[in-house]
């Protein structure tokens, strides 16, 4: 009775929590279905307008900046082109630093480790310059590479691998030695799949990090071209609907991912268990 | 030359600690050795040089004429099978018998044959797509067993590959490994620290302690010979029963006998070693036991009790006798089958 009502409570709990979250993103999306007067005069609707398809296209097919070089299409093509870049790279440089880390004879490995810790200390805006002047250096300003590879390099990510490959038994890596398996083998064949869960986990993290990037794209593009999402939502121009639709379009990207991959995150937790 | 030999072998770890002292030994083609020892003697350390796990502080390897001190594990060719089977989680049986194989270069075809082969002969073929996690502790460490035969290795190592299963699959297990090597044929090293399976299994037997052989032999000679003190309690179940005693002019005095005629030169004080199996029921013993308690084994009785100064004292009679509790038994040695020690430091001296 009492694990019937607890359960029941904690659910109503999950359920206001979901509500507090929800109804903000569905009063702009209700909104943004409507006219702009109507939003103009009577302020926020709740329900449903009749000019949805005529708000969302007018707003994929929105030219914006001072060039009309960059359409909404084009940011969300730079957004997930940053976002799966940043992804990608931090996945990987951060799962092979943890490898080293752990399984390397590595002179003062610890203290590395908590160097590369540190760093989380001292985000993106605190280094901007010099990272600005070290991308521009490389010729990089303007380009996709100049948007990801400052922000690829992940401490968080390389924690939570690094302490993942402690909790493998030592045997496992012996008994794959006397079977052949070299460096890079135990690598491929062993701590990848081991790590899928995990990898899948981070990879959404640092996508959903490199979608809401804005600081530095600001900084490092100057042409209209690189425009990404969360700069457009600051940059767009227009009537408020069309920010509305644009807002709630914004949102698709992360959710579509995190929607995706959690197939694959839920089924990595329960196959091997 | 022998087949594998360990020449002067030491190990010290990097915190100093000295795990293997100047051990030599020789192990022939296709024998069964057992390394038995307490716990933290450093049969482990032994048998993970042997493999390429553990760096060799000192001393040489030598496998099949090769010196293999500086060969990396993976080019050995030596399979091992651990106590907690560290087998692969994320493949499924038939991919971690076959993995070794994979990486040897061996082709598709040739591998499903192997595989096919030890799972049969290891009777795990029904379990080959099931994923380890799946298994029982049994079934675990036949496929254990079985990524070890697949690759037909020049050694197979065991370190202490039963001790994870209960008391009756042990047995088995014991059973199938003897005599899964005696069909396969590959040297095995195999280490324990139970002396029963220590016996059952060795062609040789090494009896190590604080990282040094006492003794180096068949289990038949070792249990009717042990060279020192510390062999004889080892080996052989229940223990050894030790008495204190003084030994002069050949004529032992201990807990209230005396044993003339003692086939020694020795003189001073002395350990008295009688293994409980070595004694008989008479009228006029030497040994008066009074019986505290009677384990009934069912085949056997085990009858505990007191000599004199010495409490548990353990005598072995046969199911069909029965005695009772507080009763006085009188014992007389079979065959003068006992054992004298140098009480100073546990040598055999007679
Ligand atoms: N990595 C290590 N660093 C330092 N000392 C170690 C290390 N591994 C083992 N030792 C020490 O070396 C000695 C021998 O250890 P080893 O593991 O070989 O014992 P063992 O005979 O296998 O014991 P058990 O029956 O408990 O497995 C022990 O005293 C142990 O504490
Ligand atoms: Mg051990």
């Amino acid at each position: 009775m009492i694990r019937y009502f607890s359960s029941n409570f904690s659910h109503l709990i999950l359920l206001i929590g979901i509500f507090i979250m929800i109804i903000p993103v569905w009063l702009i999306f209700a909104s943004s279905t409507h006219t702009a007067s109507i939003i103009n005069t009577q302020g926020l609707q709740f329900f449903l307008g009749d000019k949805f398809l005529e708000n969302y296209t007018k707003v994929l097919l929105y030219e914006g900046g001072f060039f009309k070089e960059i359409t909404a299409l084009k940011m969300f093509l730079n957004s997930f082109l940053m976002a799966t870049g940043v992804a990608f790279l931090s996945v990987i440089s951060s799962l092979m630093t943890a490898y080293v880390l752990v399984y390397f004879r590595v002179k003062y490995a610890t203290l590395l480790f908590w160097i590369i810790f540190i760093t989380i200390l001292v985000p993106l805006e605190l280094r901007i310059f010099p990272t600005y002047s070290v991308m521009s250096t490389l010729n990089l300003v303007n380009s996709y590479w100049g948007l990801i590879i400052p922000i690829s390099a992940s401490a968080i990510a390389t924690l939570f691998f690094r302490q993942f490959y402690k909790t493998i038994p030592d045997e496992l890596l012996e008994s794959a030695k006397l079977d052949g398996a070299n460096t890079w083998r135990f690598f491929i064949d062993f701590l990848v799949p081991l790590s899928k869960t995990m990898i899948v986990a981070m990879f959404i993290f640092m996508f959903v990090f490199g979608y809401n990037q804005y600081l530095w794209p600001i900084l490092v593009t100057s042409s209209e071209q690189y425009w990404t999402v969360v700069m457009g939502l600051k940059m767009m121009s227009g009537s408020i609907v069309n920010k509305f639709a644009f807002v709630i379009m914004s949102m698709i990207p992360p959710v579509l991912i995190i929607i995706v991959l959690q197939k694959y995150f839920i089924k990595g937790i329960f196959q091997d268990k | 030359m022998s087949f594998l030999e360990l020449n002067k072998v030491t190990k010290i770890y990097p915190n100093g600690t000295k795990a293997v002292h100047e051990t030599s030994m020789n192990v022939e083609n296709g024998e069964f050795m057992v390394f038995v020892g307490p716990s933290g003697c450093g049969k482990s350390t032994l048998l993970r040089m042997i493999a390429g796990l553990e760096d060799i502080t000192e001393g040489y390897i030598n496998l099949d004429g090769i010196l293999i001190n500086k060969v990396d594990p993976s080019e050995r060719d030596v399979a091992m099978v651990f106590q907690n089977y560290a087998l692969y989680p994320h493949m499924n049986v038939y991919n971690n018998l076959a993995y070794g194989l994979k990486n040897r270069g061996i082709s598709k075809e040739d591998i499903e044959k192997k595989v096919n082969e030890a799972a049969k002969l290891l009777q795990i073929s029904e379990y080959l797509q099931r994923k380890p996690s799946m298994l029982s502790g049994g079934q675990r460490q036949r496929v254990a067993m079985g990524r070890a035969i697949v690759r037909n290795p020049k050694i197979f190592l065991f370190d202490e590959p039963l001790s994870n299963l209960d008391a009756k699959l042990r047995i088995q297990m014991r059973l199938e490994i003897k005599k899964l090597q005696q069909k396969v044929g590959v040297t095995s090293i195999f280490v324990t620290h139970d002396q029963v399976e220590a016996m059952t299994l060795a062609d040789r037997l090494a009896v190590i302690n604080n990282g040094l052989i006492e003794q180096l032999g068949t289990p038949i000679e070792i249990y009717n010979n042990p060279k020192s003190m510390f062999v004889a309690g080892f080996i052989g179940s229940p223990q050894m029963n030790f008495l204190e005693g003084e030994l002069k002019n050949k004529t032992l005095t201990s807990e209230g006998f005396e044993i003339n005629n003692v086939t020694s030169d020795f003189n001073g004080p002395v350990i008295l070693g009688i293994r409980p199996e070595h004694m008989s029921q008479t009228d006029k013993g030497l040994i008066n036991l009074s019986v505290d308690l009677v384990e009934q084994l069912g085949s056997d009785n085990l009858i505990y009790g007191e000599i004199k100064n010495k409490k548990d004292f353990c005598f072995r009679c046969p199911g069909s006798q029965i005695i009772k509790k507080g009763s006085k038994l009188s014992l007389n040695i079979n065959d003068n089958n006992y054992y004298v020690f140098d009480k100073s430091n546990g040598n055999r001296v007679n």
